[in-house]
């Protein structure tokens, strides 16, 4: 379905204000994978507020879709998601990272409710992915499984091996993002470790590939919808390739691979929130002009 | 008995050990459809040839790809479905590591590994098939179950306690015929509880896998050349080890040999010398077993003579250690 201006702009609001909160949670617990967090927020946003078909008040229920964050680093925007949700309290959040807390900085899905997988050994959120939508085939149900995996992380060889069984099975229940911000923590991803030419990579490897802007909600939305249109046949799965920019939404530190992981003080946390709000200002600008 | 799946005599004698698994897991995904069995590229090795028969399209063969094996089936145990994992003991506690360790036990997932060609029994296969550190790797992740079976009775008690026990297993089995231990499965296999196969008061030898029958061999033989009484426990259970076993056996006979088919640092022999040293209880002790260094290549009885993991080899170990003296007084500056 068509995304609409009103539903866009509500999804611009609700990326904003996760934004926000993902740089306050950095603060909380007092540093953070600032990075790549902002960088998949618009998919998170969008997954969990129009795509994942879940029950806050039932999260175990088996026909849920399955959301794997295989890049779990990214828990500084995924813990955000969860607990603005309503799958864990809020006062959760404020112990993040912190000596006790159920959060630590990759989330444990047997203490955090929500958490479908237990990330953070890069590599692995893919065969676990596979496994979630084979299971769903085995015992014929209809729930899809959505994963998301770094760029830097598709260095590891294991992506490859899930990759091929996707296309084996041909998982079209599994739904494939690549988050690719550029960069990784020693510096761009194609002087550490090219993975150019990344789209063929992944056609070589059986996939149905869509590159879109990952930080532009409708392309994302859109391309959603034709992964979604196409898990309704058994065939080849569908990966979204996301161009994306690493610290996404602000702007002095968006596309630069030193914000992979970082503190933010009194100063910057002012200063960063101002820059949320520009980009949000000029995010509801282009909804308005080209949403319909 | 969990299951009520049952094996004679015959099924022991004429099918290899992990061909009575693969009878064991046919029946039971026969029963059940939310087990799934998976693969890389070794439905034949691990011998899913029954498998295939009953229920193809629950055979999962991911290739050969052992994380991908290991992360598949935490996936796919996460849907409520209960996944038997097979694969060579290398490849599933080595190369695949970091998902039994990740995916498998910190999730804490309802998936059973059985490990094939354990130890040294694909002994011509060379070091790169031998299974000789994955007890101590697997022994030391939390939430595992770890299970050496001593035959193909054993094996298929364990693989059905498996079934009927939620959490992860990791289920070691060898690769071709096991000396026959049993000749059914009703002797009172239970997780965790040591099994006396031959009482013994002088001298306590604790066993894992194929070094069971030899040790019950080398008992028989002792008691009537020596005149010696050996206690035999096949210690089935890696973890969570029979701890009331081993402290009954270090205050009985004083004297304990362990024999296992894998290195001496972090196996069998590791375990019990960790609940000897916290008992406070002093105790003369050997264990036998590959002596942090790889394995010949040849013929298994062949590697565990050349070890000293067989009979004969386990005869000589109890005769040396019975020689052994201990300290029965305080005084430690003495010779003993």
């Amino acid at each position: 379905m068509a995304l609409s201006k009103q539903e866009w702009l509500a999804l611009e609001k609700k990326a904003y204000e996760l934004r926000k909160l993902c740089v306050q949670t950095t603060v909380w617990g007092g540093s953070g994978h600032i990075g790549g967090g902002l960088s998949v927020m618009d998919l998170l946003t969008v997954l969990y507020h129009k795509y994942l078909r879940i029950r806050v008040e039932e999260p175990g229920w088996e026909d849920r879709d399955r959301f794997i964050l295989s890049k779990g680093h990214a828990a500084i925007a995924y813990a955000p998601v969860l607990c603005d949700k309503g799958f864990n309290d809020m006062e959760m959040l404020k112990t993040f990272n912190l000596s006790g807390s159920l959060m630590g900085m990759h989330l444990d899905s047997n203490k955090v409710v929500g958490v479908d997988a237990s990330t953070g050994s890069l590599g692995h959120g893919a065969s676990i992915a596979a496994g979630t939508a084979l299971g769903a085939r085995l015992q014929n149900k209809d729930f899809l499984t959505y994963i998301v995996t770094g760029d830097g992380e598709l260095d590891e060889g294991s992506n490859w091996e899930a990759f091929m069984t996707m296309n084996q099975y041909e998982l079209s229940n599994c739904i494939v993002f690549v988050d690719r911000n550029h960069c990784m923590i020693d510096g761009p991803t194609e002087e550490v470790m090219k993975l150019e030419p990344l789209e063929d990579k992944l056609k070589a490897f059986g996939f149905n590939v869509i590159a879109v802007n990952g930080n532009k909600i409708d392309m994302l939305c859109d391309a959603i919808d034709v992964a979604i249109e196409r898990s309704k046949e058994k065939c080849n799965p569908t990966c979204i390739l996301m161009d994306t920019l690493k610290g996404a939404g602000i702007k002095d530190i968006a596309g630069d691979y030193h914000c992979h992981y970082m503190a933010i003080d009194d100063e910057l946390f002012a200063k960063f929130n101002q820059q949320l709000e520009e980009d949000y200002k000029q995010r509801v600008e282009r909804a308005e002009k080209e949403g319909k | 008995m969990a299951g009520g799946f049952v094996y004679n005599a015959i099924d022991q004698t004429e099918v290899a050990t992990a061909e009575i698994y693969g009878k064991a897991i046919a029946d039971i995904m026969l029963k059940d459809p939310k087990v799934v069995a998976i693969t890389a590229d070794l439905a034949k090795s691990t011998k899913l040839g029954d498998v295939l028969k009953v229920c193809p399209e629950r055979v999962i063969n991911v290739g050969i790809a052992e994380q991908d094996m290991l992360g598949v089936g935490a996936g796919i145990a996460k849907t409520g479905m209960i996944p038997f994992i097979s694969g060579f003991s290398v490849f599933c506690s080595m190369r695949a590591c970091d998902q039994l360790h990740t995916d498998i036990c910190y999730q804490n997932v309802n998936a059973k590994i059985i490990a094939t060609h354990s130890g040294t029994s694909f002994g011509q296969a060379g070091s790169t098939h031998h299974a000789i550190v994955d007890l101590a790797i697997t022994r030391a992740m939390p939430n595992l179950t770890v299970i050496v079976p001593a035959d193909g009775m054993e094996t298929a008690n364990a693989v059905n306690a498996a079934y009927a026990t939620k959490g992860p297993f990791y289920i070691r089995i060898n690769r071709g015929f096991d000396r026959v231990l049993y000749d059914n499965m009703d002797y009172g296999f239970e997780v965790g509880k040591a099994v006396e196969i031959h009482p013994g008061t002088d001298i306590t030898v604790i066993a894992c896998g194929s070094c069971v029958f030899q040790a019950k061999q080398a008992a028989e033989f002792l008691e009537n050349a020596d005149g010696l009484k050996v206690r035999v426990l096949n210690m089935h259970t890696i973890k969570p080890i029979d701890k009331d076993a081993i402290i009954k056996a270090v205050m009985d006979t004083r004297r304990i040999i362990t024999v296992e088919d894998h290195s001496v640092i972090g196996g069998l022999g590791s375990a019990v010398a960790e609940v000897m040293a916290q008992s406070g209880k002093g105790c003369a002790f050997k264990m036998l077993g590959h002596q942090d260094k790889f394995a010949p290549i040849g013929l298994h009885e062949d590697i565990m003579a050349e070890v000293g993991i067989d009979a004969n080899g386990i005869i000589s170990a109890v005769r040396e250690l019975m020689q052994a003296d201990f300290e029965e007084d305080d005084n430690w500056e003495d010779d003993v």
